[in-house]
């Protein structure tokens, strides 16, 4: 396929992708770090407070960045998994259920970020408000990919019918946010419930790019790593794997 | 029948849970032979009688019917095939009968059979006429399953241990049968124990597991 | 020689479930009457006072509908699957996608309509009301199919594995949440006299939607778990 570009193509290779995915992972890892560190000083400390919620709403600097990845996440996560299926590709689909759980975990992040921020807004943790309602439903989606995945024993196996369910998931994900957000509209209570960033100001722009920027070097780190992880075990059987190992001479 | 027609397993690869059962598998087989496929329990004989059929996904390598990878028309390569596999394929709560003309109406009708003759030839008795296949041994069973080869209209029979469950003329019917098929251009793929003995008709053999 | 005719095949099938069926019309009828046994838990769990139940008896026939569902989803393909009639129906010449259609049309015939004749008599239990009726059962009438298309997905998928049922409502009940959502509001709305056209609207275009697309992935996901 010519609009491959070749260097694309070779990193199909497990063993290419994964002395790639380790140099990148670390990369990814500092350039992480040093972007959190970053947003997380603008955001809590340079930045103004919100003039109706206080300091509160410092905390959609990661819920509302935690959201946006959950989602990003999710799309990654079909498409490496279909291309994984359809080309045949180990690399693409170790990297598809690597970043399930990463997925999950900011799912989860979002939807913990969004009840911490919620208790001082409404009085409770928990209210179901459209936000927090689809983040929810995107974490049993998430999850679901990976009860499937524990549950099926052959990889390749596994790698397709995930593809499925992972492409059956992104179709479903705007009909479930659609239908949740209708709901929502349905069942306003007398509570403003609307989680989303207040109007958005220039200091408030920045430090929420920098927290964006920041989760998806963490999600390319940890995913890299994770992936890594997956292909050393599918591959055991393989020469590249027993060298690097520990070089003992296999039977 | 095609005579022209025939089967190719070319490099055929496969691996299950990261470990390779069998690599570089090629052999071809023509209108009129029939081959018989041995080796020690997992070797991976019904995995590549599955990989035969298109069912399952070889690893690496191909397989043409008639110089043309199966894959290109699944559905052409399927009207000539008939499977009878580990699992009977019939329905337990259907009767013999019932389970045959299923057989005949989801697939390409032999013409000019009727259920109730291919009955007869498997030599069922007949009380099997009118009683579900739960009812019946193992044996009987199979014979229902075997009654598919009868029915249809497949030039490629592929079958996985068919004379399993089967008593000595159980299984002198099924030599019978293959030897009528590959007298009549048909070809036939097998696994198994049994040695056969097909009058006039050659065997090839192919080891798996070396 | 001739030729396999796929009009035959696909009734063939559809006859064939539905004979099956019969033939175990005892078990046929479990799923049913978990549908009533479960409505009848909630006014046993709350107040069994007739506001509440007309309150929430829109959301709890819906809500006990899809577990009826995912109970009786279970049953589509196991069968085949164990006696190897599904290694059959992946190896005739027919489209596949056309073949799982016949299928999930009698698993509907046999587990989604039913609930339909049922809805009466729960919306008698749960003082639903008159007006509520008719689209309760306009919306079961659109719904059920799309969780029979729909669930078809996830069965074909976890049809050889171990984790059976339970893994099956993880993977589809999420995608359910729409159906439920608009059916329940549509059925309430009814009842407040508020125009619902719009609501089974959607619910056409997810059944039209699920009936061009779900038995492709079925297909797909059949061939992969019979690998």
């Amino acid at each position: 396929m010519s609009i491959i570009p070749n260097w694309l193509h070779r990193l199909s290779s497990p063993k290419n992708f994964y002395r790639f995915a380790g140099t990148a992972s670390n990369w990814c890892g500092w350039i992480a770090l040093v972007l959190i560190i970053a947003g997380l000083y603008y955001g809590l400390i340079d930045s103004p407070p919100d003039y109706q919620q206080g300091d509160s709403a410092r905390i959609m600097y990661v819920h509302v960045p935690a959201a946006w990845m959950s989602m990003f996440v999710y799309v990654v996560m079909a498409s490496s998994a279909a291309v994984g299926m359809i080309w045949r590709i180990k690399a693409s689909s170790a990297f598809a259920n690597a970043s399930a759980p990463v997925g999950a975990m900011f799912t989860a992040l979002a939807l913990l970020t969004g009840m911490l921020w919620g208790k001082p807004m409404w009085g409770t943790y928990w209210v179901w408000d459209a936000r927090l309602t689809s983040e929810l439903i995107l974490l049993f989606l998430y999850l679901g990919y990976m009860a499937l995945n524990s549950a099926i024993e052959d990889r390749e196996t596994a790698a397709r019918a995930t593809a499925i369910l992972a492409l059956v998931g992104v179709v479903n994900i705007p009909i479930i946010h659609y239908s949740v957000e209708w709901w929502n509209t349905l069942h306003q209570g007398a509570t403003v419930t609307k989680l989303d960033k207040p109007s958005i100001h220039i200091s408030m722009l920045i430090p929420l790019l920098l927290m964006a920027f920041a989760f998806k070097f963490y999600y390319l780190s940890n995913v890299f790593r994770r992936a890594r992880c997956e292909l050393l075990e599918r591959e055991r059987g393989k020469a590249w794997v027993r060298e690097l190992v520990g070089g003992e001479k296999g039977e | 029948m095609n005579e022209e027609a025939r089967i190719e397993a070319v490099g055929l690869a496969m691996s299950r849970n990261d470990r390779y059962i069998f690599t570089d598998l090629n052999f071809s087989l023509e209108a009129g032979q029939i081959l018989q496929v041995e080796g020690h329990n997992g070797s991976g004989k019904t995995t590549m009688l599955r990989i035969l059929c298109g069912l399952t996904l070889p690893t690496d390598g191909e397989i043409r019917w008639c110089g043309e990878n199966i894959r290109k028309n699944l559905a052409e390569f399927h009207a000539q095939l008939a499977y009878v596999g580990h699992a009977p394929g019939i329905k337990d709560d259907l009767t013999p009968l019932e389970n045959l003309e299923l057989a005949r109406n989801m697939d390409r009708a032999r013409p000019g059979v009727s259920g109730e003759e291919v009955l007869e030839r498997l030599q069922l008795p007949a009380f099997c006429d009118d009683v579900p296949c739960r009812n019946l041994s193992a044996g009987q069973r199979r014979r229902v399953a075997l009654g598919r080869l009868l029915m249809l209209d497949a030039q490629l029979w592929v079958l996985d241990e068919p004379f399993t469950a089967l008593d000595p003329s159980g299984r002198r019917l099924v030599e019978e049968l293959l030897s009528e098929h590959a007298k009549a251009g048909g070809m036939a793929v097998m696994t198994t124990h049994h040695a056969v003995n097909l009058d006039g008709c050659p065997v090839e053999r192919l080891q798996l597991g070396t | 020689m001739s030729e396999a005719k796929l009009g035959v095949a696909f009734f063939t099938l559809l006859r064939r479930d539905l004979m099956l069926a019969y033939r175990h019309r005892a078990q046929m009828m479990n799923p049913l009457l978990f549908f009533v046994i479960v409505v009848s838990l909630f006014p046993l769990g709350l107040d069994p006072e007739p506001e509440l139940l007309h309150t929430i008896a829109p959301g709890v026939i819906w809500v006990a509908a899809l577990l009826a569902a995912m109970l009786s989803l279970d049953t589509m393909f196991r069968s085949d699957f164990e006696d190897g009639s599904l290694e059959q129906l992946l190896l005739t010449p027919h489209p596949l996608p056309l073949l799982v259609l016949a299928k999930i049309l009698a698993h509907w015939l046999v587990s989604g309509l039913p609930l339909l004749l049922l809805a009466p008599l729960l919306g008698m239990l749960l003082n639903l009301g008159s007006e509520g009726l008719l689209p309760l059962l306009a919306t079961l009438l659109l719904g059920t199919p799309i969780l029979s298309l729909i669930g078809s997905i996830g069965v074909a998928l976890t049809v050889g594995l171990r984790g059976g049922g339970v893994l099956l409502s993880l993977l589809i009940l999420p995608l359910f949440i729409p159906v439920l959502i608009f059916a329940a509001a549509a059925v309430g709305n009814a009842e407040a006299g508020i125009d619902i056209t719009g609501q089974l609207a959607f619910l056409g275009s997810l059944l039209a939607a699920a009936f061009a697309l779900a038995p492709l992935a079925t297909a797909a996901a059949l061939r992969i778990s019979l690998n």
